[in-house]
């Protein structure tokens, strides 16, 4: 891909020197505590050894486990692997007072489990309005028609003797870090930023569909709607359609899951969530846009004068440290730390990450590591030595556009404390010593 | 909208076998049909394109509402626990909690008609006939004070002619609105003069698996 960047690392070089020895111990260290330490040691250590003098050391070591001695299961035990049980804590959470009943509601990506770029399908956050449809693919159609010279059927066989594309996009609801909006609320940046992914996605342009059935000179706004129960539906200009948008039936090389849309979903780079219909069944051509509930009722911004904007669709540059952050603080001592976060932008790639230990006083230049790719999740690491004191931790993305990440006060008073959607404001996460960070704000 | 459709329709259909040449597309998928099409073409706009044939009263409408929307919307559309409410909320946008209703928010009738047609009673959708859509749609504008008169009577004829008071109180997405910085970078030490912490989780204290208590909506 033509726009992947390289960063250097910078902000960092100084701190390397005295870490070395703590953060190569980390692991180890850790899995001692949990064994009780010294006595365990001893013991463990002399059943091993025999008459030997008794061996001191780390009972990861000095005993022998399970695994080193038996057999795994085989190769039919796993048709379709699952992560290992000592990851079943890595799971997509609700909060349940935020909606009426599970059925129409939402889940969060655990963020603060996760390194990389890209979301394991089955991690990605779900917001469905009327529960997941299951639908057998041999039974699914997608009609064009409306203003177009052709109304047509496709199959989902059809669809994929389309031209295909791969593209990495982050999609992210616009409700995204809404509950923030009143002050910090919510500890775990699973709950505060869960409500966005990044998904390796397969399938085929909008444009080549529409070129099919022949849009009318005068079409110039597309309808989506997905079958599922609510029958989604979202307006969209067909300016956007033509540029970038994709009928994806893959999600990271395989069937996109059910939650996520089975068997086909609309891909809009950069723009809310909500317009990602799935269960992708209708697009409609049309001269003007149909104001449905998603577009009037909800995904309008309401502003402190009582107006509300409209059409809010791109999703601002934004930024968050995932890692120590309230669901994963530091469990070591000062010493060698490993900060990381993602960043991401629905204009394009992100430039720069700045991150701040002192509640945004002071700002040191982040490392972006893996691709760069436009309208993706971007992943930030900063190295530092920590000297076990109190911090203050924000994150400042800026992208290609210049679009610099606002503080949450430079966005209230723009907007007010009511929009429910678009925070993308600067996060602060105070660390205050090991094994303790709180969702704050900072003057 | 729906005859010049089925106009354009019924010539495409007398092309459509005749297999499009390379230039044309690609000659993938084949012609919907005049039913098909119908079939899932639900949607409705505020010009009126798409509305069915049909009427429904106040009355009528407070009847089938008690039946089949009561139990989560409540009698007067006030809403049962957190289940949506659908009227009142007038003069409300600009308080500390809106309540954003038909009445007080929506921009247009026109969704009221199309989103419970599509997606309500919540769990059966689709199973509603167009008179009882207008019923409905006539109740919840009494409900919310846009008509006064019990024996109004909303049909596809008169449709259009309803205004709801929200309606220019939406504006385009002006954004970017925070300061952009390309030419100048922005600051990197001294930023401010001292830093001190204004607002705790642990006050409000709602997230999941330490207290269920909070309150709040996504959208
Ligand atoms: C079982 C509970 C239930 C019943 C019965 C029900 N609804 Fe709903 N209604 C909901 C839920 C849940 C939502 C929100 C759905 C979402 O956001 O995905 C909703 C949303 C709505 C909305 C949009 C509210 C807004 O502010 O955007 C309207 C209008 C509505 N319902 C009307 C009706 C009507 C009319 C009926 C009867 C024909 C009905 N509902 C029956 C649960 C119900």
């Amino acid at each position: 891909m033509s726009d992947q960047k390289h960063h250097q690392a910078s902000g960092t070089s100084d701190q390397h020197v005295s870490a070395g020895s703590e953060a190569s111990k980390g692991p180890s260290r850790r899995s001692f505590l949990r064994a009780g330490a010294a006595s365990s040691l001893a013991m463990g250590a002399g059943l091993l050894a025999g008459n030997k003098a008794a061996a001191t050391g780390d009972p990861a070591i000095l005993e022998l486990q399970d695994w080193n001695q038996y057999l795994g299961e085989g190769v039919d035990a796993r048709p379709y692997g699952t992560p290992s049980p000592f990851e079943e804590h890595v799971v997509r959470r609700n909060v349940s007072w935020l909606t009426a009943d599970p059925i129409s509601s939402v889940n969060f990506t655990p963020l603060h489990d996760l390194d990389g770029i890209i979301t394991p399908s089955g991690l990605c956050f779900e917001r469905h309005h009327s529960g997941i449809a299951e639908v057998d693919p041999a039974q699914h159609r997608l009609m064009i028609h409306g203003m177009v010279d052709k109304p047509l059927v496709f199959t989902m066989e059809d669809l994929k003797r389309f031209p295909r594309e791969n593209h990495a996009y982050f999609l992210e609801c616009a409700a995204n870090s809404g509950m923030e909006w009143r002050g910090a609320q919510l500890n775990g940046c699973q709950f505060t930023h869960g409500m966005v992914h990044n998904i390796m996605y397969t399938g085929v342009r909008l444009s080549h569909l529409l070129a099919e059935a022949g849009v009318k000179p005068k079409g110039s706004w597309l309808l989506a709607e997905g079958a599922d129960s609510s029958t989604m539906t979202r307006s969209i200009p067909l300016e956007k359609a033509l540029d970038d948008c994709i009928v994806a039936f893959a999600m990271n090389g395989e069937a996109l899951r059910p939650e996520q849309g089975y068997p086909v979903r609309l891909v809009v780079p950069g723009w809310e969530g909500n317009m990602w219909v799935k269960w992708l069944r209708r697009l409609e051509i049309g001269d003007a846009p149909w104001q449905h509930r998603e577009e009037t009722s909800k995904y309008t911004d309401l502003m402190a004068d009582g107006r509300a904007r409209r059409f809010t669709w791109v999703m601002d540059a934004k930024s968050v440290i995932t890692n120590p952050s309230p669901q994963a603080p530091l469990m070591h001592d000062k010493g060698q730390t490993v900060l990381t976060g993602l960043a991401w932008s629905g204009r394009g790639t992100i430039d720069r990450v700045d991150v701040s230990l002192d509640g945004g006083r002071s700002w040191h230049a982040a490392r972006i590591d893996g691709p760069s790719l436009n309208k993706s999740l971007h992943r930030f690491y900063f190295d530092f030595n920590w000297d076990g004191k109190p911090l203050l931790l924000q994150s400042r993305a800026i992208d290609s556009t210049g679009y610099i990440q606002p503080t949450k006060s430079a966005l209230r008073s723009v907007r007010g404390e009511n929009s429910i959607y678009h925070n993308n404001g600067i996060q602060t996460w105070h660390v205050k010593g090991p094994g303790e960070v709180e969702n704050v704000e900072v003057s | 909208m729906l005859k010049s459709l089925k106009t354009s329709l019924a010539i495409s259909l007398l092309i459509a076998s005749a297999g499009p040449a390379f230039s044309e597309g690609l000659g993938l998928g084949r012609t919907a049909t005049i039913d098909e099409v119908s079939a899932w073409d639900i949607d409705v706009r505020p010009d009126g394109m798409g509305l069915p044939e049909g009427s429904g009263t106040v009355i009528e409408g407070e009847e089938v509402f008690a039946e089949r929307c009561a139990a989560c919307h409540g009698d007067f559309g006030e809403g049962v626990d957190r289940w949506p409410v659908l009227s009142g909320g007038q003069g409300s946008l600009t308080d500390e909690r809106p309540v954003k209703t038909i009445g007080s928010y929506w921009p247009y009738l026109s969704t009221v008609y199309d989103y419970i047609n599509r997606a309500m009673p919540f769990g059966e959708s689709q199973s509603l006939t167009p008179d009882e859509i207008y019923g409905i749609t006539a109740y919840l504008l009494y409900m919310n004070d846009v008509v006064t008169d019990e024996e109004f009577e909303l049909s596809k004829a008169n449709f259009t002619s309803i205004r709801l008071p929200n309606e220019d109180n939406f504006f385009f997405d002006p954004r970017p609105d925070t300061p952009i910085f390309k030419a100048t970078d922005p600051c990197m030490s001294d930023c401010k003069p001292e830093v001190t912490i204004t607002s705790r989780a642990r006050v409000l204290d709602v997230t999941p698996d330490e207290d269920d208590g909070g309150a709040g909506s996504i959208d």
